[in-house]
């Protein structure tokens, strides 16, 4: 009797994560090893045919590579933007609140509203940014349509996007450290650098591992303001894997590909979820 | 007593309610999806046609549902048919034709307009509009929403630059020269939209130098050849060499701005934008062909009406009806006259409508003048994929990562790899 209260509690979530997890991931990885149907063309079982392919399709290799850069140019900028921010609003400012909302609202509003907006700060010649560039005498910047300068454009808009988001994790751990360190630190007459370094830093070193995995997901699952900023333009050079993904699936209609690269991205993900539980959770000493 | 009256009063009421109810299932629903590719209110618009056919047709009541841009039109639509419940019409592009075709998507129109009369109707538009319906000898869409690339030009700066604003360029060297002059400091001499559509703005520059960019049947594309080289290689000059237009890739989006805001004394875009141009320009502005090299050229453009395939008999002869009535020379002009799309045949030039629109703004006629110069729009099997490469290869050339002859042949090899499976 109890092991079936106990499957109850469980099916529900059970249910919901079968039809909406575990059933697409299967679905996914036997399409991969299918050919499409069309009119023209049957089904077709192709083995490792569209594996093989990825290593030659420079499009994925470019998609992979603007990933890892997007990760590398985002992840540690927003969160030292945020600890920063996190910092600031945290000791007794005046204005406090209406400073902590400032920080908070990028993260609000909805990610194409905000690339629409951004799309008018990038634009040349009659965007802000160039605008405010002309001021000081200089010729603007083509930011989105040059591949120098498309990806790290987008990178700024995300880091501005998420580091509010990443702050409210650091505001709540600021406001559950310890007072009695800070206190003896007080007394010993510590400085505000070497009192940030010695206790606040390594006391929010889970906060920052948990961020930090977020924030990696999270850049592998960017993909929205690419359809209002650049389409994965000029000529891939912001195409990440998750706009790659959903333009073969739905633009070239082709599913058995997609599928395979979704394999991809899923792999990615697992092995990141498996560092955040796995090897995180045992490393960083939670008091 | 009472009883009684309550219950026979009760037995009219079903009565009447059953057949009421049986009469209303009579109505023909259709749901149509749309797309909207230049700014402007076109829901409003589609909207007031469609109660227009409402009217006439009692029977039939059709819910025209905006879904988004053309690429999102054809991703919903196809999503639509996965999970079983597709639209009875969309318009969608003409260029989409192999992929819906390919996905069983459709049924080609002249498999229902089948009547003499009906033929009359399918051969009554512009031949060269027919060009991306017809496959397999069948008409398979009819010509809706339809533009061409326009040349676009501030007659304000053509004065300041002390050149005649009757006279645009006509030819390369024209354009060249003149928009040398027409390069100021806030202004430049010409832009020419590369992100988006870019391969459609090639096309153009393509067949002013004598090549189209695909075989008939869709199966074969000549982007390496030497003229197509040349075009690219024109495109880079232009702000490259002859310093008229800005480096980079120029936005689609926001090149009408640019023009409205005098950033650009001359633009290329599309005619459907002749309107909100029209309406928005605090200057002078005039409209002209676009400049010739060997020839004149354009691709024609923009979205066709589709019938599909997961139809009932009846919902098939009601979507024909409204596409008639859609595409009818009065409504086509109507809805020319609004937009600034091409009226969609000779007979629709005619009506009173357009004639008198004409009078009052002869730049209307340019974008059907230069039908006769025109060309398909890039359509192939696969076509998302070829098109991507294309402008890619494109994208490349113009910010100088690739050679305009490497960029072309990268493409080409990829297409032939696509395109060999269909031949």
């Amino acid at each position: 009797m109890k092991r079936l209260y106990g499957w109850i509690f469980v099916l529900p979530a059970f249910i919901l994560l079968s039809v909406f997890t575990f059933y697409p991931i299967i679905a996914t990885l036997i399409d991969s090893f299918y050919s499409d149907k069309t009119i023209f063309r049957p089904r077709v079982f192709l083995g490792f045919e569209n594996y093989h392919h990825l290593l030659h399709d420079p499009v994925f290799i470019t998609t992979l590579l603007n990933n890892f850069l997007f990760a590398l140019g985002t992840v540690p900028a927003s969160i030292i933007l945020a600890l920063i921010m996190a910092l600031l609003v945290s000791q007794r400012t005046p204005a406090k609140g209406l400073i902590r909302l400032t920080y908070f609202t990028p993260t609000i509003l909805p990610m194409i509203a905000v690339a629409n907006i951004w799309l008018f700060f990038y634009t040349p010649q009659i965007g802000l940014f160039n605008k405010i560039i002309g001021l000081l005498g200089y010729t603007g910047i083509n930011w989105l349509g040059n591949p120098s300068t498309a990806l790290p454009s987008l990178m700024i808009l995300t880091i501005w996007k998420e580091a509010g988001f990443f702050m409210i994790f650091y505001l709540a751990a600021l406001q559950s450290l310890p007072k009695e360190l800070y206190e003896a630190a007080g007394i010993e007459g510590t400085s505000n650098w070497s009192c940030f370094w010695k206790i606040t830093f390594p006391l929010l070193m889970p906060t920052t591992f948990f961020i930090t995995i977020n924030a990696l997901i999270e850049a592998f699952r960017f993909v929205d303001p690419i359809f209002v900023l650049t389409k994965g333009g000029p000529d891939n050079a912001t195409n990440l894997l998750l706009y790659y993904i959903y333009e073969t699936a739905f633009s070239f209609l082709n599913h058995s590909y997609a599928a395979t690269l979704t394999v991809v991205l899923v792999l990615i993900l697992v092995v990141l979820s498996i560092i955040q539980f796995g090897v995180i959770e045992k490393r960083i000493h939670y008091q | 007593m009472v009883k009684r009256l309550k219950i026979a009063a009760l037995i009219c009421l079903l009565v009447v309610g059953f057949f009421s109810s049986a009469f209303a299932a009579k109505k023909t629903d259709l749901t149509m999806y749309y797309p909207v590719a230049v700014g402007g209110p076109i829901p409003k618009i589609i909207n007031s046609m469609v109660a227009d056919f409402e009217k006439e047709n009692p029977d039939i009541r059709i819910h025209a549902i905006y879904a988004g841009d053309y690429t999102d039109a054809k991703i919903k639509a196809l999503a639509a048919l996965k999970s079983g419940e597709p639209p009875q019409l969309a318009v969608l592009l003409s260029v989409n034709l192999y992929d819906l075709i390919e996905q069983n998507a459709i049924i080609p129109i002249s498999n229902i307009a089948k009547s003499k009369k009906d033929r009359k109707w399918l051969n009554s538009f512009f031949p060269v509009l027919m060009e991306n319906a017809t496959v397999f000898g069948k008409v398979w869409s009819v010509p809706f929403q339809r533009s061409t690339i326009l040349m676009y030009y501030n007659k304000n700066a053509f004065r300041k630059a002390g050149l005649d604003p009757g006279n645009p360029p006509q030819t390369w060297s024209e354009l060249v020269a003149e928009g040398k002059k027409l390069t100021t400091k806030n202004q430049w001499g010409l832009m020419i939209p590369s992100s988006g559509y870019p391969y459609w703005l090639f096309q153009a520059l393509a067949k002013e130098n004598g090549e189209v960019l695909m075989s008939k049947d869709g199966k074969k594309t000549f982007f390496d050849k030497n003229g197509v080289i040349e075009a690219l290689q024109f495109w880079y000059d232009l702000s490259h060499r002859y310093k008229i237009m800005p480096k980079g890739i120029i936005d689609w989006g926001t090149l009408r701005q640019n023009f409205l805001d005098g950033k650009t004394a001359i633009m290329l875009t599309s005619s459907g934008n002749l309107t909100p141009v029209r309406k928005n320009a605090k200057f002078d502005f005039g409209v002209a062909m676009l400049p010739a090299k060997k020839m004149r050229g354009t691709p024609t453009g923009g979205g066709n009406f589709y019938i599909f395939r997961k139809t009932s008999k009846k919902q098939r002869e009601a979507a024909l009806k409204f596409i008639k009535f859609m595409t009818s020379p009065e409504m086509s002009a109507v809805w020319s006259v609004k937009t600034g799309y091409i009226g969609t045949s000779e007979k629709a030039y005619q009506t009173k409508e357009l004639r008198d629109y004409i009078k009052k703004f002869p730049y209307a006629k340019i974008a059907k003048n230069q039908l006769k110069y025109a060309t398909a729009e890039l359509s192939t099997y696969q076509g998302a994929r070829i098109v991507r490469d294309l402008n890619n290869a494109i994208q490349a050339a113009l910010i100088g990562k690739k050679t305009s002859k490497k960029a072309l042949s990268d493409a080409q090899s990829e297409s032939e790899r696509i395109l060999k499976p269909y031949r």
